[in-house]
């Protein structure tokens, strides 16, 4: 049976990979499992510079999900590379950078000092519904993923990944702007812009007032932005947003997803991605396939 | 190092109205914890409600391996929680937080505690007393149907101060007023404490003033417990209100340093 699948490049040794600010740097989740059992670790989401992130509260539970406005908190690429990176390439996993900026000019310096750094791929993240400035900035209009896009490409020699909101109306137009910028792979969804009210207080329970929704709830919506976005474009696809089982990840799968991530997932039972990856060689069992390539956008669409 | 188990329940009581406490094997966890520290349970196999509820260490009997914890039924996880009958495995992630109660380096210490704060103190108490520390302890509760551990909290403390709110049981008052009344006589190297967040700010703005150490525990809402998502923020004190830095609640704390956080 073969789970190997060479996503933009980076060859893994199956499909699943944890989604960026669901696993922090690894340490935490690396006193659970050995984080080698992984296709792929995607880093939280750094900056040129620290960030301190939003005030709290930062997080509240919504019907099977949350929502979270942590503001990108993260200690910057500088502390990153000295002090996590180490740490993370002891083990037999990929590691791909989520990069943040406020910027082009930012992307690209970071990009720079991502292109001299021993990892496997960057993702940008273009998504962030939580800072003002930057991320979904760019991330909303064609013209604005395919510029950002193509000034990281020229100072980025490894795998580009970039990773999408789904807060906009044709999500296959932005991600043809990822095709068209010169970018491996597209990454999607981001959360799903949200808010919750506190009925007594009659205040939004986030300090941020809006925050990103995750987990199973946005599920469908996510499975079907893989799908659209697969039809427009020929770069592989990574999938995201509510996958807890293996069943989950073989969805996303069909719908065209070359790899998947495991977000939200992670909080509830740090076991989820192993979980997952079983669940994965499960369902190639039982429905007799050998190599989980065979899968990908294999959905049959009703007439 | 926090570990995943699935821990069996031996013993189950409502000690006050909507107020159960767990009795769980747990010895992994029980070895290895503090005082101050905190596990998370995953209430449901299903995704519904989501996220783990952080949950306060409320004693380790080491001798057994058992810990036990107390929960007050607030919301649909917490109801959950109360269903659960003996002989249930439940899911528990622990211990966690590297913010731990601190009293080695004291001989005489006080812990202020308010309604459900009143618990990860026990455990504290009990462990300060057994090394031979004096422990004053003052627990305020809102009136006599909220008073509880009475008993348990007598046998491992020095000198019990109970307060209500409205004076139906015990000192009518706050716990702080009693206490700051004694520290005046009293010569408490720490103050410890626990419970609702104004009584936290009385305690703290005191403690700074007089300059006297104080451990804080603090709550926030949580994603995973573990210090990765980064959602249980707690301000610095150091850090400007133009440009603030946090720790995280369930890494950095839960227990603090008063003077190190501003809430």
């Amino acid at each position: 049976m073969n789970t190997k699948i060479n996503f933009a490049g980076i060859e893994m040794k199956n499909p699943v990979t944890v989604a960026s600010g669901t696993f922090g740097y690894g340490r935490e989740y690396s006193e659970f499992f050995d984080l080698g059992l992984l296709g792929a670790v995607i880093t939280k989401g750094t900056s040129l510079k620290p960030k301190s992130g939003n005030k709290p509260p930062r997080v509240c539970e919504t019907a099977s999900g949350m929502l979270n406005s942590i503001g990108l908190q993260n200690p910057g690429v500088e502390y990153f590379a000295t002090n996590d990176l180490p740490y993370l390439r002891k083990f037999d996993t990929k590691i791909i950078v989520n990069a943040c900026g406020s910027s082009i000019e930012e992307y690209v310096e970071l990009c720079k000092i991502l292109n001299t750094l021993d990892i496997d791929g960057v993702e940008l993240n273009l998504s962030c519904p939580n800072v003002k400035e930057g991320c979904m900035a760019f991330g909303n209009t064609y013209e604005g993923v395919r510029k950002v896009t193509s000034e990281v490409r020229k100072v980025l020699d490894k795998p580009l990944i970039v990773k999408l909101t789904p807060n906009v109306t044709d999500i296959a137009s932005i991600a043809k702007g990822v095709e068209d910028g010169g970018a491996d792979a597209v990454s999607l969804i981001n959360t799903l812009l949200g808010m919750k009210i506190d009925i007594y207080k009659k205040k939004p329970v986030l300090a941020n007032n809006t925050g990103g929704l995750s987990g199973p709830a946005i599920k469908p919506v996510a499975v079907r932005m893989v799908y659209q976005v697969a039809q427009a474009v020929n770069i592989p696809i990574m999938g995201l947003g509510g996958i807890v089982s293996g069943e989950d990840a073989v969805e996303f799968m069909l719908a065209g997803a070359t790899a998947i991530s495991i977000g939200a997932g992670n909080f509830i039972d740090p076991y989820t991605s192993i979980k997952t990856i079983a669940g994965i060689e499960e369902y190639m069992k039982k429905c007799d396939i050998n190599d989980i390539n065979e899968i990908i956008g294999k959905v049959e669409m009703n007439g | 190092m926090p570990k995943q188990i699935l821990a069996q329940l031996l013993k189950k009581e409502e000690i006050i109205k909507d107020v159960f406490q767990y009795s769980v094997k747990a010895d992994e966890i029980v070895n290895i914890a503090k005082p101050g520290q905190f596990i998370e349970i995953r209430v449901s196999d299903q995704t519904e409600p989501f996220l783990r509820r952080p949950i306060s260490i409320y004693n380790l009997d080491k001798e057994n391996g058992i810990l036990e914890f107390i929960v007050q039924v607030k919301g649909k996880g917490t109801e959950l929680l109360s269903r659960k009958e003996i002989g249930d495995k439940i899911d528990i992630i622990g211990p966690l937080g590297f913010g731990t109660f601190k009293f080695s380096q004291y001989e005489k210490i006080a812990i202020i505690g308010g309604g459900i704060g009143i618990f990860p103190l026990y455990e504290l108490a009990k462990q300060a007393k057994k090394e031979g520390k004096e422990v004053h302890c003052y627990l305020g509760f809102r009136n006599k149907d909220f008073v509880m551990l009475e008993k348990e909290f007598q046998g491992v403390t020095d000198k019990l101060v109970i307060t209500t709110d409205d004076g139906t049981y015990a000192n009518k008052g706050f716990a702080i007023d009693y206490l700051k009344e004694d520290m005046e006589t009293e010569k408490y190297e720490c103050i410890f404490a626990c419970g609702p967040i104004p009584m936290l700010r009385v305690v703290k703005e005191y403690t700074d003033n007089h300059n006297t150490n104080c451990q804080i525990s603090l709550e926030e809402k949580m994603g995973c417990g573990l210090g990765v998502c980064l959602g249980c923020a707690v301000k610095t004190a150091k850090s400007p209100k133009e440009a603030p830095e946090y720790f995280h609640v369930c890494k950095g704390g839960p227990v603090f340093n008063a003077k190190d956080v501003e809430f």
